[in-house]
């Protein structure tokens, strides 16, 4: 068990001069690219194959002579082959949910432990909360990382933990109501759920102790922030994390909410071309690559996050000196070039949510007939949706479709569908299901 | 006069009007009368229940998307011309029926029609004042 004492903002290294700061990253960054080419097989041959040793790591512009890593690089190497320290000293696996074929395995040492404990009280500090703060932590709990992540983290931080894991939304929302909860851990579609279910049910989210969410897992809109805190009483913060890198609290909105704060002691960030590798101009936008500084049990040199992103420039108000991103809207992976023409499932959100002022699950399917992509957008009929009358719900479907073609610029298919029809893993939809090379 | 109506969204696939069904079933609610109309990806169930309230809290925590609305309950005899003498009371008024069905008394003489109406007051005014018996809910339900 994690003890309970009273996790302290000031002692964290999120204020440190930048000079301190990247002096501590250089010497951890020597010392895990030191520990990666010892121990893991992968990364002393590509290594090699570039013609470098640890030894060249002089500066931190040296992280550049790395070579990169991939999600497949992970895929390749199941179950442990990039672990860096021997089975005995892990003692914690996690999985990713992997749709296709065999999971990402990722290891911690009791030392990765506390990093990632201490990151995700960071990130809950940032937020305004603290000792005393009531957490309801509503990520799944198991191999996902967001349950036991957002867990041990409120615990390190020294607030009530209420772990509810995902799902029982009308019990969720009794314990809230009932406890007080003052936080609540989810991915932002779940609480958008939790809202629609509360407002069924007759409580006013309004008027709940609630003051921060902390959302996070899957990429959401200015938009829902907005209807979010239009809608509840709580301010939505975006906390940003992978597995493959530690979790949940990788990174995180302050109460600026002006961009994410990278815990940039333990995870050195980088933005490049996607296409070229090459680092892109301070604040431009670009693939974030990620470094762990710290991790023992299963370091990272340079992973390729698919996450797209820029740096702000300039500080921030709240005083950290850890450098911030903007919000991740999009994945180099979620692209979809439907007829030609650039989608994003992000904009498909954005028009429920302008145009019914709620977000149903939805799921975009793509075909080819007679050699054309055809896109349908499935939509649940939640009880907000759901008109009486054929012709209110056709009108829906109409005015959906309409907004949808104005602002993808590729005519999709609405279709509505019944709710909890749309298939679910941890509080997230899946979204796209792409039957075109079939 | 106005007597509640639960709506639920199914999509028009085999197997999909059972589970609201079996939904109520299980909790002990009766449906009295229903109607289904149709699109062609979807279909709305229309029911009158036992218990409206129950019905719609048990509904919802199995996760439909139901809808409560107000609906009139028309009494007229049973023999050719009854639903004529009602409709014709409300012809030339300009009060729209968003959509209707019917059920006879079982041994009765009687037949009921159920109206959806745009303006509901509007057409309980008309029809009283035609003469028509408008149901009350208990009434109904005691058929």
């Amino acid at each position: 068990m994690t003890s309970r004492a009273c996790f302290s903002p000031s002692s964290a290294l999120d204020f440190v001069p930048r000079n301190e700061l990247e002096q501590l990253q250089l010497r951890r960054l020597q010392t895990v690219v030191a520990l990666s080419y010892e121990n893991v097989p992968l990364f002393r041959s590509r290594m090699k194959e570039r013609g470098i040793a640890p030894e060249d790591i002089l500066s931190m512009e040296d992280i550049a002579k790395l070579p990169f890593t991939v999600k497949t690089d992970l895929r390749d190497t199941y179950p442990f082959g990039l672990f860096a320290v021997p089975m005995k000293d892990v003692v914690r696996l996690h999985a990713s949910s992997g749709t296709t074929g065999k999971p990402i395995v990722v290891a911690y040492t009791k030392a990765d432990l506390d990093v990632w404990s201490s990151v995700v009280a960071r990130s809950f500090s940032a937020c305004g909360l603290h000792e005393g703060d009531i957490i309801q932590v509503a990520y799944g709990y198991g191999l996902f990382t967001g349950g036991l992540g957002a867990h041990y983290g409120a615990e390190k931080l020294g607030a009530t933990v209420v772990p509810t894991s995902v799902g029982n939304t009308d019990r969720q929302i009794m314990l809230m109501s009932d406890f007080g909860t003052t936080a609540i851990c989810c991915t932002p579609t779940y609480f958008l759920h939790m809202m629609d279910r509360a407002e069924a049910l007759g409580v006013d989210m309004r008027k709940l102790p609630l003051r921060a969410g902390i959302f996070g897992a899957e990429p959401w809109t200015e938009g829902m922030r907005q209807h979010i805190e239009a809608n509840s009483s709580l301010k939505a913060f975006d906390i940003y994390g992978l597995s493959e890198i530690i979790g949940p609290g990788v990174g995180i909105e302050c109460v600026c909410q002006n961009g994410l704060h990278i815990f940039e002691d333990h995870f050195y960030p980088e933005i490049v071309d996607p296409e070229t590798g090459k680092l892109v101009p301070e604040g431009e936008e670009g693939e974030l690559v990620l470094t762990t500084l710290s991790k023992q049990a299963m370091p990272l040199l340079r992973y390729r996050t698919r996450d797209i992103t820029a740096f702000h420039t300039g500080s921030c108000d709240c005083g950290r000196t850890i450098r911030r991103i903007r919000r991740i809207g999009q994945r180099c992976d979620d692209m979809l070039i439907i007829r030609g023409i650039n989608v994003f499932p992000s904009q498909v959100e954005s028009v429920l949510l302008s145009t019914e002022g709620t977000l149903p699950h939805y799921q975009i399917i793509l075909t080819r007939e007679h050699g054309l992509d055809q896109m349908e957008v499935q939509v649940e009929v939640t009880q907000q949706l759901f008109a009486d009358t054929v012709s209110g719900l056709e009108a829906m479907q109409r005015k959906l479709a309409q907004a949808m073609e104005h602002v993808l610029q590729v005519r999709a298919r609405v279709t509505l569908v019944e709710p909890r029809t749309i298939q679910r893993s941890e509080g997230k939809a899946k979204r796209v299901i792409d039957r075109r090379q079939s | 006069m106005k007597i509640t109506q639960l709506s639920v969204f199914v999509e028009n696939a085999p197997g999909h009007i059972l589970a609201p069904c079996r939904t109520l079933a299980d909790a002990g609610v009766n449906i009295r009368a229903l109607s289904l109309a149709d699109a062609q990806q979807y279909g709305i169930l229309r029911m009158i229940v036992s218990d409206c309230r129950e019905a719609n809290r048990i509904l919802e925590a199995h996760g439909f998307a139901v809808k409560v609305t107000e609906v009139l309950a028309v009494e007229v005899a049973d023999h050719p011309g009854g639903m004529a003498d009602v409709l014709g009371a409300l012809d030339g008024t300009g009060i729209n029926i968003e959509y209707m069905y019917a059920f006879p008394y079982v041994g009765g003489d009687k037949a009921i029609l159920i109206f959806r109406f745009a303006d509901p007051d509007a057409a309980i005014a008309r029809l009283q004042t035609a003469g028509i018996n408008l149901l009350a809910s208990a009434e109904l339900l005691k058929k």
